[in-house]
């Protein structure tokens, strides 16, 4: 079981949030003027990461907010919490 | 290889039973294969397998870091079917299934394969609608399924709360007779020895660390017992795929997420068949030593540390306890973890890649025990002929870009 430090809230235990995958993927500005090979990247190739991964999660059953986190896919341990916007910690893979 | 039969059991009841050949060999690396399978899983011993039997390619090294069914072969329900709903994955499972059906005798190995029938639960009207879809979608393609109503249920497994008040109440299921469970290690260790005694060199603890190549082709491994040659490299390594897919920068629409499973203390026969519920995520079915294999779905974050949360396991058990109240103080022996490679759509990638003499057979996420007969089938097909068999061809990784996805996450409507 996860313990996550929510930004707003504090640490509360995993069952309160929900996981939204890997972070920092933003929606092309002009869909339009993708083709469909990298439009495919977009919805559906992901890092995946052994190791240090960036992903979001929000805090579903208490403030409603979303998040980003860096966690180790190995040892689960949680090494950075951060809000949406901020910059994610500068050793991540 | 010595067979397996009456005869070899009654010669070797004279020495003790201490004097059975070992069931494969522990050779040391060639320098060069024609074919290095790196996963010594289920679906690569089998792609192994057929590659000797039905290609005549026996130049063949199956790379395990671990040992042989230490990965998600050993850690599975062991859960066989083939209802799915679209064509494409219809035609694959069946594949195997028809494969299952002989795979004891083809193998001369008893793989324990029971045909003792899998029940999908409905507990809402839609349930019931999805339900009698995709049986009348499997009669049109051949394969065998049933509806029943409550009581048929209730008649079945008499021990399943059917009740009209229950919170999630039973309206039904449906059943394909010809499923079941095998015994997981068994087909690992009988794949194995078949391969080997084709000529398959089986290598473990043999970690692979980087894949050559040069002008577009693949030259052969980094392992960590030295490099090896080959032109062709089939790679089915499960939860690991992204990460050897990195190292020759390929990027695939997966991700690893845990899986986890759990056994009871063994009790006197109690359930003769399998019975799973999607709707609240479940399933079970009890062991020929009797113990009550429990799984559900996966945890929903990625990981790769062959083991997850505890609340997965809390509302697995919460669903078996609705669905049986008779094992509610049933105690629990085990839990353990597995990494799946979970695509998209729910369905495999199996084909060749950009890169010569390279080839993917992953993304079988939760539900790959099943298919490992058909999948090394179809897989040891697409190396041995540099193309994918009729069978496999909808499977490639171009359908994420074509938008041509075979949807069974809801589709099949169940867990896996």
């Amino acid at each position: 079981m996860l313990l996550i430090a929510c930004p707003w809230c504090g640490p509360r235990e995993e069952t309160e949030f929900s996981c939204g995958g890997e972070a920092h993927i933003a929606r092309p500005a002009d869909p339009d003027a993708l083709s469909d090979e990298q439009w495919g990247y977009y919805l559906f190739i992901r890092k995946n990461p052994r190791g240090a991964h960036l992903e979001q999660w929000c805090h579903a059953h208490g403030c409603r907010r979303w998040f980003n986190v860096r966690r180790d896919t190995v040892t689960y341990a949680i090494t950075h919490v951060y809000k949406v916007g901020e910059a994610p910690p500068k050793d991540s893979a | 290889m010595s067979r397996y039969s009456l005869a070899s059991l009654v010669r070797n009841a004279f020495s003790y039973h201490e004097n059975w050949q070992a069931a494969w060999r522990n050779p040391e690396p060639k320098q060069e294969y024609d074919v290095i399978i790196i996963g010594g899983g289920g679906h690569g011993l089998a792609t192994a397998y057929y590659l000797a039997k039905e290609h005549g390619i026996t130049n063949v090294a199956v790379l395990e870091k671990g040992w042989i069914g230490g990965g998600n072969t050993g850690r599975n329900t062991t859960i066989v079917r083939s209802n799915y709903l679209w064509d494409e994955s219809t035609h694959l499972y069946e594949k195997s299934m028809k494969l299952w059906e002989g795979l004891s005798q083809d193998l001369n190995y008893n793989v324990m394969f029971s045909q003792r029938g899998v029940l999908n639960l409905g507990h809402s009207l839609q349930d019931m609608r999805d339900i009698a879809r995709r049986v009348n979608a499997n009669r049109l393609n051949g394969v065998d399924g049933e509806m029943l109503d409550a009581a048929q249920v209730k008649a079945m497994v008499p021990i399943l709360n059917t009740s009209p008040n229950a919170r999630y109440p039973i309206l039904g299921a449906s059943l394909q007779r010809r499923g079941g469970v095998a015994r997981h290690d068994a087909v690992a260790w009988g794949y194995a020895r078949g391969a080997d005694a084709r000529g398959v060199d089986i290598l473990q603890k043999c970690e692979v660390t980087g894949i050559r190549r040069e002008s577009g082709q693949v030259v052969g491994v980094d392992t960590s017992r030295g490099f090896i040659k080959a032109k062709k490299i089939g790679v089915v390594a499960a939860g690991h795929s992204s990460v050897l897919a990195s190292m020759v920068n390929l990027r695939l629409p997966i991700e690893s997420h845990p899986l986890q499973a759990l056994v009871s203390e063994p009790i006197k026969p109690v359930l003769h068949t399998v019975v799973m519920s999607g709707a609240v995520h479940g399933y079970i079915s009890q062991s020929d030593k009797g113990d009550l294999v429990i799984g559900a779905g996966i945890d929903h974050y990625t990981g790769y540390g062959q083991r997850g949360s505890f609340s997965v396991i809390e509302s697995t058990l919460a669903a078996i306890v609705e669905l049986f109240p008779i094992f509610s103080r049933v105690r629990m022996n085990r839990q353990w973890g597995g990494i799946v490679d979970v695509c998209p759509d729910a369905c495999p990638i199996i084909g060749t890649t950009p890169l010569k003499g390279l080839y993917f057979n992953c993304g079988w996420g939760t539900g790959g025990f099943k298919a490992t007969p058909g999948s090394g089938w179809v897989f040891a097909h697409t190396i041995a002929q540099d193309r994918p068999h009729e069978l496999n061809a909808a499977f490639s990784i171009d359908r994420f870009f074509t938008g041509r996805l075979i949807d069974e996450h809801g589709a099949a409507a169940v867990a896996h």
